[in-house]
């Protein structure tokens, strides 16, 4: 068995509601585009891209959990860590837009939906957590997992929220928004812990390797020394 | 078609004959484009999560108030779990039609020309572009770790797995700036370009909406004899 990402399939929202979230996700991602492009530049497309590749690729390992169980993360807290809250989220976002449209993953008219549940949401809300997390408990290899591991154990159970928030208002089923809301926070606690463990562990091994590629820690590291090399007779060395 | 699916969406689920339109409607296009059912079916399979969830319906529907409306709760939770079914079935073909009929290359484009920011575009293209070549790259690096002995029994693995999804990231991020540096040397100017230029006519549209005018045709004949 494979506990995969839920993505919404057509009909399960009723229309008016997924147009309204497909705008939603549209403004959305045009404010993630300006974010990101003040902070990449035009080194925007290949990057992201490439991030957007990375939570694809990233989805397709394997957890085993136990007994012929596995699960696979959702990655929107991890890219928000690693690339920062505009880029990470524009990567799930196209990641859950190219699933939409060329694997038939999770249904069109509720593509909207999915994106602001999976892209927008994950990303924002694992990326506040760990900046507040960082903020309060410093820059040493502990806080910074710890940090990892809330952002990712918070951020699947709040997107789950967002989707019982969709059902209450257009939902289709006859299931009463009260169990809905236990069952599905519920399990997603339990996925979230999975997600926290391996985003954890994710960040910390690219933060033992690279740490300048966190961006999550990007203004909390000492700058690197910059050694400028000037002609002779200019004056002193600065 | 995504219009078309809006329109399967709006209709409401009682009317049980306008999804067989819908559905002569789907085959009737599967034929058109020669697309044989040994390459739809199997790819039908992503929705079985929620045929389970479908199915579920009825017996969650009724299971807290089946004591004060008896069997009128159910009869809804069958509904619901039917329309559920039925629309996302429809909506799973329509896409697999959609992704079968067009490369992804055309795909991108067409986003393109609706106006889809260019740089979402340049994203998703990079994105399948590169795939590919990630994807390899991490098949590499399971293959490496299994060369050392390596064996992903449980939770206890977990540790290694990250540690090589941590260096796929690093090699990712990498090759994203070779890439780019690679790109500006070539004259990247923010926008690729675009190969073949094909314009859409007046006839075109008129194709692609022959399926979303006659969805909105039966959605509104069902909605008016409901």
């Amino acid at each position: 068995m494979h506990v995969s990402a839920m993505h919404i399939p057509d009909g399960f929202i009723n229309a008016p509601v997924s147009a309204i979230a497909g705008v939603i996700a549209a403004v959305g991602i045009v404010i993630c585009l300006r974010g990101a492009r003040k902070q990449l530049d035009e080194k925007t497309a290949p990057m992201a891209g490439l991030v957007a590749v990375f939570v694809f690729a990233m989805q397709m390992i394997n957890f085993p959990v136990a007994a012929g169980t596995s699960g696979h993360l959702l990655g929107g807290a991890l890219a928000a860590i690693l690339v920062g809250p505009y880029a990470g989220a524009l990567a799930v976002s196209v990641v859950i837009l190219v699933q939409g449209l060329l694997f038939a993953d999770g249904g069109l008219s509720a593509i909207g939906l999915n994106i602001i549940n999976m892209g927008l949401v994950t990303a924002v809300v694992g990326w506040f957590v760990f900046r507040l997390v960082v903020k309060m408990a410093g820059n040493s290899r502990p806080a910074v997992l710890t940090a990892a591991f809330l952002a990712g154990l918070v951020s699947v159970p709040v997107s789950a929220l967002a989707f019982v928030l969709e059902y209450a208002i257009g939902g289709t089923g006859t299931v009463p928004v009260g169990t809905v809301t236990f069952a599905m926070v519920g399990v997603h606690i339990l996925i979230g812990i999975g997600e926290g463990i391996i985003t954890a562990l994710t960040v910390g091994a690219v933060y033992l390797t690279r740490p300048d590629l966190v961006y999550g820690m990007h203004d909390r590291l000492p700058k690197p020394t910059v050694l400028t090399v000037n002609p002779v007779g200019k004056g002193a060395a600065a | 078609m995504v219009a078309f699916i809006f329109t399967v969406v709006a209709t409401p689920p009682s009317q049980f004959w306008a999804f067989g339109v819908f559905a002569a409607f789907l085959v009737a296009v599967a034929r058109l484009a020669r697309i044989p059912a040994h390459v739809i079916l199997p790819r039908m399979l992503v929705e079985v999560p929620f045929v389970l969830f479908a199915l579920l319906m009825p017996f969650f529907g009724s299971g807290p108030t089946v004591e004060v409306f008896g069997l009128t709760l159910s009869q809804a939770g069958l509904l619901a779990g039917w329309g559920i079914l039925v629309k996302g079935t429809l909506g799973v073909v329509c896409s697999i039609l959609l992704a079968a009929t067009t490369p992804a290359r055309d795909l991108l484009l067409g986003l393109d020309r609706l106006r889809v920011p260019s740089l979402i575009v340049q994203i998703a293209s990079f994105m399948l572009r590169y795939t590919h070549v990630v994807g390899d790259e991490m098949s590499r690096m399971k293959l490496a770790r299994e060369a050392r002995g390596f064996e992903a029994t449980g939770i206890r693995s977990w540790p290694v797995i990250a540690q090589s999804a941590g260096s796929l990231f690093i090699r990712s991020y990498e090759r994203g700036e070779r890439v780019h540096l690679a790109m500006l040397s070539r004259g990247y100017t923010g926008r690729l370009p675009e190969l073949t230029p094909a314009t859409t006519t007046a006839a075109d549209w008129w194709t692609a909406m022959i399926l979303p005018i006659a969805g909105l045709a039966v959605a509104v004949t069902a909605l008016w004899t409901q």
